[in-house]
């Protein structure tokens, strides 16, 4: 047995690093997997609260409301959405995800009054009968697309762009090919589905702003309809989505989770949530847009605290797609001894890929996906679901908030200089934002 | 019968009327270029359209008919579900970009990307397509008289592509094939449904994927 204690790692050419090497060597292929950019990267663990004391008076935890409704899409939409609070589920595909999970999430978000939304592939009627409110994923492959589910959902998102891969395409691998997902790609079973990187019908903000009037036009100027765009050059994509007339911009940092992307594309593209906020808002306010145009961030929400400084910075409401697989059970210690089958461990599993999800969510395998229970994992998801309000609530009356949209960035305080920078707020014990003159 | 002249009423108007329950005639005058002109029609409506239009004429179009005498804009009759379209004049390009169904019919020529992501429409051109046509084409038939411009059926799936002229270069994986009696009476049916009668099925070579794509391999690498 050697002692390993005494054994210098190299911080370079670290043990990941090295089986990384190693695994490219064999296999001659670049890692493709899911979840999100798992790097230390800046991010709302580095702002703090303020809290109420001489100057502010807090609001009383259990006596004194504090609203968290949110309405999404009033600028041009007939019929805005009104969800009773600012956490949305982001979008996931049936494909990516088994129908039982894509159930779950519209139970659970349904029990807590917010919206779920679709993702490449369509909408399922699973997904559209247990989902209040179902946001339509308008993506460049228009798998699943069709005039009918167009006016069966509440709002329509035109995803340009994501998080874990702003510019990139995705590829949905055989294993996940199922007869009915391929029967609603009109593709052949069991192949690797290519889903393309930039829309088939227009090309740039000035076609974008014709394709969102003709969707308009068909949906009778009903549904509001989102842009969706990954964290990049923010400032002007959130212009450019403006100017197109969206009624809401979602904007998904690089820690945002896939299904399937390459690993080189989750961690090295895109920056981070936190910048990506301070960005968007400032794109709203330069146009005196913000509050009118409604924007929702994604990307790395984990915590009530991530929500209040999310929407302190200036958000309408955020969305979670990692955090709600969690929920319903992915990565659960129960499954430890089929990960460790996979070669990984719970807390690590991030091949929702290859469609061996012992949890039952990121699979189409019917063995597997019967494993996870629809109305159960709905319910965990309505219980994570209100812990993140509550959470929200209690930062916000402690900075004095009757409303959740009524924490501001003067409520903040950085703990890094890089993430005063980014987000705009002092340093803690200075009034010094890094940047700003 | 119900007139739209658009020179005096909004896009709106039309739109609203074909997406009600009643359908029958309906006229369009002075289209003048405008965007999404019929968009969204639900039932069989029998249109005509007098004058160019812009972007996304007939888009999502269910079970209409709808003939626009003159040019056509970019996005033609986009993911159109069923019914048919035909095009006096040239589309520009994307024309019948991931349609589900139905007939589009363009007498004149369409651009670049004439069926791109194509899910089951069936689409005859009898003039020529620009370049990156079919690409990504999953189903379907496109039909073309003329010529068609390079990587035509860039890594196409299904879909079944039929060329009169000459054909300037093939994307990954699209391969010629062979015409065997059964592409020979679909695409007769097509000829018919489109009403040339100046060609023959034997005038056209046949289209489709190698399938050589359809499970990444890396040293297939370059052809992605």
């Amino acid at each position: 047995m050697v002692d390993k204690s005494w054994l210098k790692e190299s911080a370079t050419f670290s043990r990941p690093v090295i089986r990384e090497i190693q695994r490219a060597a064999e296999t001659g292929i670049y890692d493709i997997r899911g979840f999100g950019a798992k790097r230390q990267i800046p991010h709302f663990d580095d702002l703090v609260f303020l809290g109420a004391s001489m100057s502010r008076y807090p609001l009383e935890g259990y006596r004194e409301t504090c609203g968290t409704n949110v309405t999404l899409g009033d600028r041009f939409a007939k019929k805005p959405i009104h969800l009773d609070i600012p956490i949305t589920i982001a979008g996931m595909s049936f494909g990516a995800l088994s129908a039982q999970a894509k159930e779950a999430l519209g139970r659970g978000a349904s029990q807590m009054g917010t919206s779920t939304t679709t993702g490449d592939g369509g909408m399922t009627p699973e997904e559209r009968g247990q989902s209040k409110y179902l946001v339509y994923q308008y993506l460049p492959s228009r798998y699943g697309m069709n005039p009918e589910d167009l006016r069966k959902a509440d709002a329509i998102e035109v995803v340009v762009g994501q998080g874990a891969k702003p510019g990139g395409g995705g590829m949905l691998l055989g294993q996940k090919i199922s007869p009915r997902v391929a029967g609603m790609r009109d593709l052949p079973e069991g192949i690797d589905q290519r889903s393309a990187c930039r829309h088939p019908d227009w090309t740039g903000p000035d076609d974008l702003e014709i394709k969102i009037a003709e969707l308009r036009e068909i949906t009778d100027w009903e549904k509001p309809i989102f842009i969706k765009v990954g964290a990049a050059r923010t400032f002007y994509d959130v212009t450019l989505a403006v100017k197109a007339g969206a009624d809401v911009v979602v904007v998904d940092g690089m820690q945002g989770g896939t299904a399937a992307t390459q690993d080189v594309f989750i961690e090295h593209v895109g920056i981070p949530t936190l910048p990506a906020v301070r960005a968007a808002v400032n794109a709203l306010k330069e146009l005196d847009m913000h509050r009118k145009v409604q924007l929702i961030v994604s990307g790395g929400i984990r915590s009530g605290a991530d929500v209040a400084k999310a929407l302190a910075m200036g958000a309408d409401a955020v969305s979670i797609g990692t955090a709600a697989l969690i929920a319903l059970g992915d990565n659960n210690d129960t499954h430890e001894a089929e990960y460790n089958k996979l070669g990984t461990s719970a807390g690590y599993y991030d091949d929702y890929q290859d469609g061996r999800d012992p949890a039952g969510i990121c699979t189409q395998d019917p063995e597997l996906s019967a494993r996870l229970d629809p109305v159960a994992a709905g319910r965990r998801l309505a219980n994570y679901l209100s812990v993140l309000t509550l959470e929200t609530q209690t930062l916000a009356r402690a900075c004095g908030k009757s409303h959740v949209h009524n924490l501001e960035p003067e409520d903040l305080a950085a703990l890094t200089i890089e993430a005063a920078a980014m987000a705009g707020v002092p340093l803690a014990g200075t009034e010094w934002i890094p940047g700003k003159f | 019968m119900n007139t739209f002249d658009l020179s005096d009423n909004p896009v709106r108007e039309l739109n609203q009327h074909l997406h009600g329950a009643v359908t029958g005639k309906v006229v369009v005058s002075n289209a003048g270029g405008k965007h999404s002109v019929a968009v969204g029609a639900t039932g069989a409506h029998e249109v005509e359209i007098n004058g160019n239009v812009g972007y996304y004429c007939a888009g999502m179009n269910c079970d209409a008919n709808i003939q626009v005498n003159g040019h056509a804009g970019p996005g033609l009759a986009e993911n159109m579900m069923s019914g048919r379209v035909h095009v006096s004049g040239n589309a520009s390009q994307y024309c019948a970009a991931t349609a589900h169904g139905g007939l589009v019919v363009i007498d004149g020529d369409a651009s670049s990307r004439c069926g791109i992501s194509m899910k089951g429409v069936d689409i005859v051109v009898k003039g020529s397509v620009g370049h990156m046509s079919a690409f990504m084409a999953q189903k379907g038939h496109l039909v073309v008289c003329g010529d068609a411009g390079e990587a035509l059926g860039d890594s196409i799936y299904e879909a079944q592509l039929y060329v009169g002229g000459k054909v300037e270069s093939l994307g990954a994986d699209c391969e010629e094939k062979e015409m065997r009696a059964e592409h020979k009476e679909t695409l007769q049916s097509l000829l018919d449904a489109a009403g040339i009668n100046d060609m023959t099925v034997d005038d056209f070579k046949r289209y489709g994927s190698a399938r050589k794509l359809y499970h990444f391999n890396i040293d297939n690498a370059s052809s992605y």
